[in-house]
């Protein structure tokens, strides 16, 4: 990987939960490095560490050593301030249960993380183009017509696609996808993935954890998660 | 904008907060209503009080009273802060209708009535002479017959729903009254060898209804000049029991009552080598609240324990709001770790879930105390329907000195409610949401994939 197109880079992580008196070892010293416009499936069985990395990799959580940098700035350097408008700005998640909130229509839950990213004053100013520009993602993942809907009045999918939407509103370095069609049936998850590649095709960097290896086959690059550490690539 | 926007969406579009806001409405309403029932109770009484003995009290409990009361008087009228001052008689004596028969020991009041009515609520309690207090002891069929007031309820019957069923016309009923004449030294007043007592006719002139049982069921009033008489205070330097005195309007009670035992204590002392000056020391000076300590103090014991009942109605109140919403953030909490996940701050969450309890306490609150009100407005009315309707009353009038229920609430009862159901509300969202706030997002939301 050309070192000028490393958009993320993760050195020595790790990461130790603490289960009543046992100490489980997730991640021990993990290094991985994610490059622009790349679409990275990372795989590996049930209590790997796969979401973890994930989750690290988003600024959800800390390691207990090593690093994550971010365009060459280290995240831990970065106050919670800073670290929120990172997430808010650069990174759009993609979980398996979808995390819409209920009392939203869809196209309100697409424009949630826009709200977030400018103040209340600040609305005003960028309202209409917002709204537009979360129409459009709607059109573009095929739910136009449901903008008006609640997450409960929808399909997995038709849901899964709105959570994506909503990852990709504030224009993400990085789209993190955490199983995410662990939770749909395979022809619906065949749709899901569809959206990704044609996501991927148009420079979306996209990093995504599965535990199934097919899925992960539609992916730029794999790496295996074996015992806290990558195992293979 | 997401800061008012999700608020907005959690209160209008959660049936939950539908349950919560009623929950807050029905504690308020149940505050409201109490409190404002029971602090009127007290109201009322403490006021009839003040109503019955004015603002101040120069008097003492010896029956023999105290004599030279009518220079005192003279120096009271002549002070800047006093707007008039009344002799009183307060004895007992012998009670005989001479038309049943019956008789009985009574409290006796000797009162002024010219004097008395500027002092006391002594004019509104008449019901024949309210519009000619000065006539109180004068009968209507016969203005030159010596009258006598008596207790509403030593004559009148009370109907249940608390209406006295009086007569049109003044009933000609004769009492005779007996007193026992004292000497300035306490001893009976001896006629040759054997004790004797002092009886006079009296015509029923009026009733008296002052809103406390104990003087509405057993007092009969004299003119003090009269019972003077037959108590032996005429003789030498009259005597009197007490003063009741009432002070220009937006007097402070308590200065000008220390203004009063100034003025007494130098007084005593310039008639110190007067005769019967011994009779000075069972004298006290009073404002009204100690001279009716006595009677209100039971009354206020009562409200503080309704107080304290009260307060504990109130923490159990804050508690279950502080359940509810435990229970409505912590389902909620799936969207904290949402919103964490989409780059909101913290303060920023607390901010959306507080201002979310906000709306809920205030819409609660405001719905309580309308109901509230409402329902106070309507309390009397309501009571009465139920006693047509159903033989049901909440205070038997007959048995209860109580006219109307209390109905109302005041401004400030209603206010300290409010603000405190809000912060309540506000108190009970913030610990779980600075708990979800606090909690790493990937739990919550790992929590919630479960």
């Amino acid at each position: 990987m050309n070192k000028n197109n490393c958009i993320m880079n993760c050195s020595g992580i790790c990461k130790t939960y603490q289960m009543g008196a046992a100490r489980l070892e997730v991640l021990k010293g993990l290094d991985l490095s994610v490059a622009s416009g790349e679409f990275l499936a990372i795989v590996g069985s049930s209590g790997s560490g796969k979401s973890t990395l994930l989750h690290i990799m988003g600024a959800l959580d800390k390691p207990d050593k090593g690093s994550v940098s971010f365009n060459g700035t280290d995240l831990s350097r970065l106050g919670r301030g800073r670290l929120n408008a990172f997430r808010n700005k650069n990174i759009g998640f993609v979980f398996q249960f979808y995390h819409l909130l209920d009392e939203l229509t869809l196209l309100e839950n697409v424009l949630l993380p826009r709200m977030v990213s400018v103040g209340t004053l600040g609305w005003a100013k960028v309202r209409k183009g917002a709204r537009k520009a979360a129409k459009e993602l709607l059109e573009r993942l095929s739910l136009a017509d449901r903008a008006a809907h609640k997450p409960y009045q929808l399909s997995g999918g038709q849901r899964q696609r709105a959570a994506i939407a909503r990852a990709l509103i504030n224009g993400p370095d990085i789209l993190l996808a955490d199983e995410p069609t662990g939770n749909l049936d395979s022809e619906t998850g065949n749709g899901i993935l569809k959206v990704f590649n044609e996501l991927h095709r148009a420079g979306q960097t996209i990093v995504m954890v599965t535990h199934d290896e097919k899925i992960a086959a539609i992916a730029d690059r794999t790496i295996e998660l074996v015992d806290g550490r990558v195992s293979a690539e | 904008m997401y800061k008012v926007f999700l608020p907005l969406r959690f209160f209008l579009k959660r049936k939950i907060t539908y349950l919560a806001v009623i929950a807050v409405t029905l504690c308020v309403f149940t505050v409201v209503v109490v409190m404002t029932v029971m602090n009127g109770l007290v109201t009322d009484f403490v006021d009839k009080n003040h109503a019955f003995v004015g603002d101040c009290i120069v008097g003492t409990d010896s029956l023999v009273g105290f004599g030279w009361y009518e220079d005192f008087l003279d120096e009271l009228r002549q002070a800047d802060f006093v707007y008039a001052a009344s002799p009183v008689i307060k004895t007992f004596g012998l009670v005989k209708s001479e038309s049943s028969s019956k008789s009985g020991a009574l409290p006796v009041m000797g009162i002024d009535a010219v004097e008395h009515i500027k002092v006391t609520g002594f004019a509104s309690a008449l019901h024949y002479r309210k519009d000619s207090p000065l006539l109180a002891f004068a009968p209507q069929y016969d203005s030159t017959l010596p009258g006598c007031v008596i207790g509403i309820d030593l004559l009148v019957n009370r109907e249940s729903d608390g209406q006295y069923i009086q007569s049109s016309l003044l009933p000609r009923w004769v009492y005779s009254v007996t007193c026992f004449p004292l000497t300035a030294r306490g001893a009976l007043i001896k006629s040759g060898t054997s004790l004797s007592a002092n009886s006079k006719i009296f015509y029923y002139s009026d009733n008296a209804e002052t809103g406390l049982a104990k003087i509405d069921s057993g007092m009969i009033y004299l003119a003090l000049g009269q019972l003077q008489e037959i108590c032996g205070m005429a003789a030498e330097s009259k005597r009197a029991t007490a003063i009741f005195i009432k002070f220009n309007p937006g007097s402070d009670v308590e200065r000008c009552t220390e203004k009063v035992a100034r003025m007494w204590a130098d007084f005593t002392l310039r008639y110190s080598d007067k005769s019967q000056s011994w009779l000075f020391d069972t004298v006290t000076v009073a404002d009204w609240k100690s001279y009716c300590r006595e009677t209100i103090a039971p009354m206020e014991k009562e409200q503080t324990m309704m107080m304290m009942l009260f307060a504990m109605v109130g923490i159990i109140t804050i508690f279950i709001i502080f359940v509810v919403f435990y229970m409505i953030v912590a389902h909620k909490s799936k969207d904290i770790g949402i919103l964490k996940s989409i780059g909101a701050g913290e303060f920023a969450i607390l901010g959306i879930f507080l201002r979310f309890a906000a709306l809920i306490g205030i819409t609660g609150s405001a719905a309580g105390l309308v109901l509230g009100v409402l329902f106070l407005r309507k309390i009397n009315n309501l009571e009465d329907w139920l006693f047509a309707n159903f033989q049901w009353q909440l205070w038997d009038r007959s048995v209860y000195a109580i006219g109307d229920i209390p109905d109302s609430s005041g401004v400030i009862l209603p206010t300290v409610v409010f603000i405190c159901a809000v912060s309540a509300c506000i108190i009970g969202a913030f610990l779980p949401t600075l708990r979800g706030v606090i909690k790493k997002c990937v739990d919550i939301l790992r929590v919630n994939e479960l």
